[in-house]
């Protein structure tokens, strides 16, 4: 027989006492109850499952307020400090999206994600974007439904050990164990090293950076491995920096940038345009600083990407003032680097492949027009 | 006349299941239950159709296919073959067994601990009395996650590295990347030696109940008789086959010892924090099962002139069983499902490495995580079916 849920585990049992009359049917209380308990339920998995799905930009700026995925915690990409307040490269990133939109950089709110979670959170819409640095892939795009709207920094893989286990080499961890965070490509390429080089090796996964440093920290593996920008902030973090050393190799490519939902050309075409922007004022010399004198510009690039002539954020949804509310506020790419990553943070990273093509790196923007 | 009965009768039949349904409570609640059953279940049709198309619709993966997509990463642990090209379904099972494993050596340590710390709480000794509330209050009231992560380190910190290792007989070896024990391996055919083995146990068994009762030979005789059944066979077909294991021993290679058994950190971590913070509460519900026992029992033990032991395995502890087996079901669920901590301490079991690993590479979020609910249902619904029977066994028979 079938006996339904809600029905028979309603808690409170009222006296069988007649509650309404229906010409011959009688209905006693608690089926009265338990009939709207079960209609209530079945109504909010009807409503649940109808949530439309509205262009990003509008919820958005029906919301007043952008929220981006961001990490949990690593220096230079994005980092809450004691007072709450964000920083890093991604952060800024969202920053900039902020100020395209609202002309407000505040306007950017942080869920901070551990690097397993990251995509459900994209993908339930629990984040209009995701800023962490997250590597491009063939299967998290085209696989799991994501566009990289673009690349924000050129990054690779690399092993942190002890300097007094005198290693020289990547080829020489055979047989060692390895610190790694879950839900990386740096699990997969950690994998693929050891077997194109045919060497054993044992992994020992955990699911934040924290707990594999701690780990590693601990001898309890004897490598560590993530990112090269990742090793680099986290020895910094270690008791004894100096014990340690990042091994020369590099196993992978680590393309890093922003990630949106497939199916939302108009948001898609707006974040990547940021990225642009960034890029392409610190190419035609627009800073934070210099934008306001640049209304007196007669470079016809500059006025372009300023809405000092022509309206190329209206295409993007937004105002023609987009990029120039941009460089003000956030300002443009190198700036941004500088701040968080380079010469003007304590991580005093080099431009590297990061600077731009005009200057021996990889960065190379599309132009506005 | 008669066509008047006819009409009545036809009339009659018609009304009658109306007024039935007017009348019996029982045919209504049927029809009712019956009609939200088909309203929820179209409901979650619709709900599956949506989820998917909606899934579709977005590019995330659908259906499960994937399960045969190569996994590409490696897995410290694992009771099968396994390694990077296997499938993510390969995958899933290793995380699956590895989850049994810890489940099942918890529930042994969390019920033997728990039941001797269950029992000291009633001890008439008051420093063991203490002691085992001190246990209990000290446990319970601190949150599992901060407990496994003071094992992992309390494990791993004073442990040396491998090229200090504690050296133990047989080969054996301590270090911070686990305990490394000889492993048996079968040299040739282990068939002989362990048919006789076999035949050994059943002639002591056969022996065992022969020789039971008051008129039986001295109690040193029957052990004696009985082991020499037990081991003779085996040793005699070891004599005439060969001696069918070898042991390989851990070898101290550049980072780690290789080869032999191995007890990783994380495990011994995981078994110990869950075991020592399940035994808590069975030791609440061992004791709230005893109290339960009438007073008289134990005095009617005594007075019979057993000792304390024997009263507690005789008398109270089976009258006991009844209150404390359905409780013990809810606690061994909780030791399997709270298991899925282990990816705090670096331990591969179905959650870090199914519901982890493998749905953050495929994007199957959907798929993984429900397969993982009925992975975590259907291991309950199993130790609790086991766990009826056997409160069957032990109920109370009226007579
Ligand atoms: N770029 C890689 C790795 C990204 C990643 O998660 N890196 C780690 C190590 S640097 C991290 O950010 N962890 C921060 C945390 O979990 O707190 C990817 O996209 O899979």
């Amino acid at each position: 027989m079938l006996r339904l849920a809600a029905l028979e585990w309603f808690p409170i049992r009222w006296n069988r006492k007649p509650a309404l009359h229906l010409g011959l049917v009688t209905i006693s209380r608690r089926e009265v109850v338990s009939a709207s308990l079960a209609i209530a339920l079945a109504l909010a998995v009807l409503l649940s499952c109808g949530a439309a799905s509205a262009a990003t930009l509008d919820q958005v700026k029906d919301r007043g307020h952008l929220v981006c995925g961001s990490n949990l915690g690593l220096a230079g990409f994005g980092l809450q400090d004691d007072h709450g307040a964000w920083a890093g490269l991604d952060i800024d990133f969202c920053r900039a999206v902020a100020a395209a939109i609202f002309g407000d950089a505040s306007k950017a709110r942080f869920l901070p994600l551990s690097s397993k979670d990251r995509f459900t959170a994209l993908q339930s819409g629990e984040i209009d974007l995701l800023a962490r640095n997250t590597t491009w892939t063939l299967s998290r795009e085209a696989g799991q439904g994501f566009l990289f709207a673009a690349i924000t920094y050129f990054d690779g893989q690399g092993f942190l050990v002890r300097k007094k286990q005198n290693l020289d080499s990547a080829l020489d961890l055979a047989g060692a164990s390895i610190c790694v965070q879950q839900g990386t490509t740096t699990e997969l390429n950690l994998a693929d090293f050891f077997r194109a080089n045919n060497m054993k090796y044992e992994p020992v996964v955990f699911a934040t950076a924290d707990e594999a440093v701690r780990a590693y920290e601990a001898s309890r593996c004897d490598a560590y491995t993530t990112d090269a920008s990742g090793l680099y902030v986290e020895q910094r973090k270690l008791a004894e920096p100096d014990a340690h050393v990042v091994l020369p190799e590099i196993i992978s490519k680590e393309p890093l940038g922003p990630v949106v939902r497939q199916g939302d050309d108009q948001w898609f075409n707006l974040v990547r345009w940021v990225a642009f922007a960034l890029l392409d004022a610190e190419e035609l010399g627009v800073t934070s600083k210099n934008v306001d004198d640049k209304a007196r510009s007669e470079v016809p690039d500059v006025r372009r990407l300023l809405g000092f002539e022509g309206n190329f954020g209206e295409a993007l949804g937004l105002g023609s003032d987009w990029a120039y509310r941009i460089v003000k506020l956030v300002g443009n790419y190198g700036e941004i680097f500088d701040r968080n990553l380079g010469e003007g943070s304590n991580l005093k990273i080099k431009r590297g492949i990061n600077a731009l093509w005009s200057k021996g790196g990889l960065h190379y923007a599309p132009p506005v027009r | 006349m008669r066509r008047r009965s006819d009409e009545a009768a036809a009339h009659r039949r018609l009304a009658a299941p109306l007024s039935r349904l007017a009348t019996s409570p029982a045919l209504r609640r049927t029809l009712v239950q019956v009609a939200v059953a088909a309203v929820l279940g179209g409901l979650l049709v619709a709900a599956f159709l949506d989820v998917r198309s909606n899934m579709e619709a977005r590019g995330i993966p659908t259906g499960f296919g994937f399960l045969d997509d190569p996994a590409g990463f490696d897995i410290n642990q694992s009771l099968i073959a396994y390694s990077a090209t296997s499938t993510y379904g390969r995958a899933f099972l290793v995380g699956l067994l590895n989850t049994c494993l810890v489940a099942a050596i918890g529930l042994v340590l969390s019920t033997l601990l728990g039941f001797l710390v269950g029992i000291a709480r009633l001890s008439p000794n008051m420093l063991l009395r203490g002691l085992a509330s001190a246990y209990v209050e000290g446990l319970r009231n601190v949150p599992l996650l901060l407990q496994l992560l003071f094992w992992y380190n309390a494990v791993l910190r004073p442990l040396p590295p491998p090229s200090e290792a504690l050296l133990l007989p047989f080969g054996s070896a301590l270090t911070n990347r686990g305990l490394y024990l000889p492993a048996p391996i079968a040299a040739q055919s282990l068939a002989p030696v362990a048919l006789a083995a076999l035949l050994g146990m059943g002639v002591a068994f056969v022996l065992f109940r022969r020789m039971r009762g008051r008129h039986g030979p001295a109690q040193g005789v029957r052990v004696a008789v009985i082991a020499l059944a037990l081991v003779l066979p085996p040793v005699l077909a070891t004599a005439a086959f060969g001696w069918p294991v070898t042991f390989e021993r851990p070898e101290l290679g550049r980072f780690n010892y290789a080869g032999g058994l191995r007890l990783t950190p994380e495990l011994v971590a995981l078994v110990m924090g869950l075991s020592l913070y399940t035994a808590a509460f069975i030791a609440e519900v061992v004791r709230a099962g005893l109290e339960a026992v009438p007073r008289g029992q134990s005095e009617a033990a005594a007075a019979l002139g057993l000792d304390a032991s024997r009263t507690y395995r005789f008398v109270l502890i089976p009258q006991a069983m009844r209150l404390i087996v359905p409780l013990l079901t809810s606690q061994y669920l909780n030791l399997v499902k709270n298991s899925s901590l282990a990816v705090f301490v670096g331990y591969p079991d179905l959650v870090q490495v199914f519901a982890g690993t493998v749905l953050n590479q495929t994007g199957a979020a959907v798929q993984v995580v429900l397969v993982t609910m009925a992975v975590y249902l259907a291991i309950s619904l199993v130790a609790s079916a086991a766990m009826n029977l056997y409160n069957r066994r032990v109920a109370l028979v009226e007579r």
